[in-house]
């Protein structure tokens, strides 16, 4: 399974698990305010951590937090390699 | 405000609101014009039963829909009532007879305008003492015991603002909690406006409203601040004073504040409800500098014993109120914190909650009780439920678990994971911040010498 496919995989089920509606993901789809809320987003990076081994959220040394589905994406796929 | 009955907040807002300085509060519907509110003059509809005079004396619920109404209500009632008790939405409807017995709740108040005249002459007016819910625990929501004095006092003594400087505050959180609170009487007593945000508004949308208004200075928890960050409308704003607490302030969030807006004073400070305010960091760093024990500064002194951070200052609750009003503070005036702080060099940094508290993005967590939810899963042996840190919440539950027979067999084709079984157990019968976000299978957790589960503290 790829990065890409694992995150939205994850965020699939996450939104699933809190009975949030979620549009179809899209790079361009800001992840908050689009059906998902900061818990739901928090245990989506707690999954990934357990799933894919890494957090780049303390380890980028990039100053900016991810808008988009996209860049959530690319956050990942920087640190998994 | 034991022996100074002659101040009130309506009081202080007219000491200090010049009318032509048109300060105001407002939510996302309504703009209330602070000079307006300051006069001893009638603001109100007088028709009708008097409901402000009916409240002389009484102890008084303030159970209003909104955070704006709550905020006129405190301005008309205050040296009004004997007591004002500030109910935040979040208190579970089960709790309420608790609440208006511990409180000797004589009067309830839901809705805003109230009939009647505003501010009572100096001679009518009584010290109202006002009371605050800590933040979501289990069991009983403790009240805790202020007066106007406590609350607002560093206030007027430290923040009185120049000629022409009439910041425009913009809060994350609810006054109907410590923290709001903090803005909201900074912002009648020491100057300025303030914008509210409404309930269930996204924050991208709060923060388009707050930048329409103009905005100057921000406050919110570093979770607010991390949710904020993720939006396009973070860049909406301009800040010249940007302020975190609530939570433990990460060098992440400091470091992305700090790129998003360079212009901004950024401060983060350390206050709780019963403690009060206890002091600000704005050098940019997380933690705090070891050179705040023993003279914290913002007239508070600040020590460690045992590892946890204690607080002494005039900010300081009475007590928590339960009937009577319990002290808090030892014998010698310090509040014991219940945070653990370790020294590294010359700083210190938080390293969680003595009792193991988690706090996911503000709400708090008791690790027992989920515990005892998973251990009633029938394929669950033993669990232990500890926090790990998290960039967007600060904080999250996790679990281990130990489960009965062999946790690699085979499940049944078709059937979900173990894990997966125990979440949605865990879904149905806790409130969803407190549902683990991982759980791992471990073959065994260690048990102390004192026969307890081992749990890591600082």
């Amino acid at each position: 399974m790829t990065v890409r496919a694992t995150v939205e995989a994850t965020i699939v089920a996450v939104a699933g698990e809190h009975a949030k509606a979620l549009p179809p993901l899209t790079d361009d789809l800001p992840l908050l305010d689009s059906g998902l809320d900061s818990l739901c987003l928090a245990v989506i990076v707690a999954r990934l951590e357990d799933g894919l081994g890494v957090d780049p959220f303390s380890t980028s040394e990039e100053a900016v937090l991810p808008v988009t589905v996209g860049e959530f994406v690319k956050l990942y796929e920087d640190a998994a390699h | 405000m034991p022996g100074d009955g002659g101040i009130c907040l309506s009081a202080l807002l007219r000491a200090n609101g010049a009318p032509a300085s048109r300060r105001f509060v407002a939510d996302e519907t309504t703009r209330v014009d602070l000079a307006a509110l300051g006069l001893d003059a009638p603001h109100l509809p007088a028709t009708g039963p008097n409901r402000i005079e009916e409240a002389r004396g009484k102890s008084v619920l303030l159970a209003l829909p909104g955070q704006l109404a709550t905020a006129m209500a405190l301005i008309a009632l205050d040296g009004v009532a004997r007591r004002l008790v500030l109910c935040p939405p979040d208190v579970p409807e089960t709790h309420m007879p608790a609440v208006l017995q511990s409180a000797a709740v004589d009067m309830v108040v839901t809705e805003w305008p109230l009939a009647g005249r505003g501010a009572a002459g100096p001679r009518e007016r009584q010290a109202t003492e006002w009371v605050l819910f800590t933040s979501g625990t289990t069991g009983q929501p403790k009240m805790v015991s202020h007066t106007l004095q406590s609350l607002a006092g560093h206030l007027r003594a430290t923040s009185a603002p120049s000629a022409g400087d009439t910041p425009l505050w913009c809060t994350f959180y609810d006054i109907r909690r410590y923290g709001g609170l903090q803005i909201l009487l900074r912002a009648l007593v020491a100057g300025g406006s303030l914008v509210l945000s409404c309930a269930g508004e996204p924050p991208a949308a709060f923060l388009a409203r707050a930048a329409a208004a103009g905005a100057t200075h921000f406050l919110g928890t570093p979770s607010h601040w991390r949710r904020a960050l993720m939006t396009d409308a973070a860049h909406l704003i301009a800040p010249s004073y940007v302020r975190l607490s609530g939570e433990v302030a990460d060098q992440m969030i400091l470091d992305r504040l700090r790129a998003t807006y360079p212009g901004a004073r950024i401060v983060h400070a350390f206050a709780a409800t019963e403690a009060g305010l206890a002091f600000e960091v704005d050098d940019g760093l997380a933690g705090f500098p070891a050179s705040l024990i023993g003279s914290g500064g913002l007239h508070a002194d600040i020590d460690v014993r045992d590892g946890a951070l204690l607080v002494r200052s005039a900010r300081a609750a009475a007590g928590y109120l339960d009937g009577t009003v319990t002290r808090i503070a030892a014998a010698d005036g310090f509040v014991d914190t219940g945070d653990i702080v370790v020294r590294h060099a010359d700083r210190y940094h938080f390293a969680g909650r003595r009792d193991g508290t988690v706090n996911v993005g503000g709400q708090k967590v008791h690790p027992e009780e989920v515990e005892a939810v998973i251990n009633r899963h029938p394929g669950v042996r033993m669990s232990l439920v500890r926090a790990r840190s998290n960039p967007i919440t600060g904080a999250i539950v996790v679990a281990d678990i130990v489960v009965f027979g062999d946790a690699t067999a085979p499940r049944p084709a078709g059937a979900a994971s173990l894990q997966d079984d125990v979440r949605a157990f865990c879904r149905a019968h806790l409130a969803r911040h407190k549902v683990p976000a991982s759980i791992r299978i471990v073959p065994n957790l260690d048990i102390a010498a004192s026969g307890k589960l081992a749990r890591a503290r600082a």
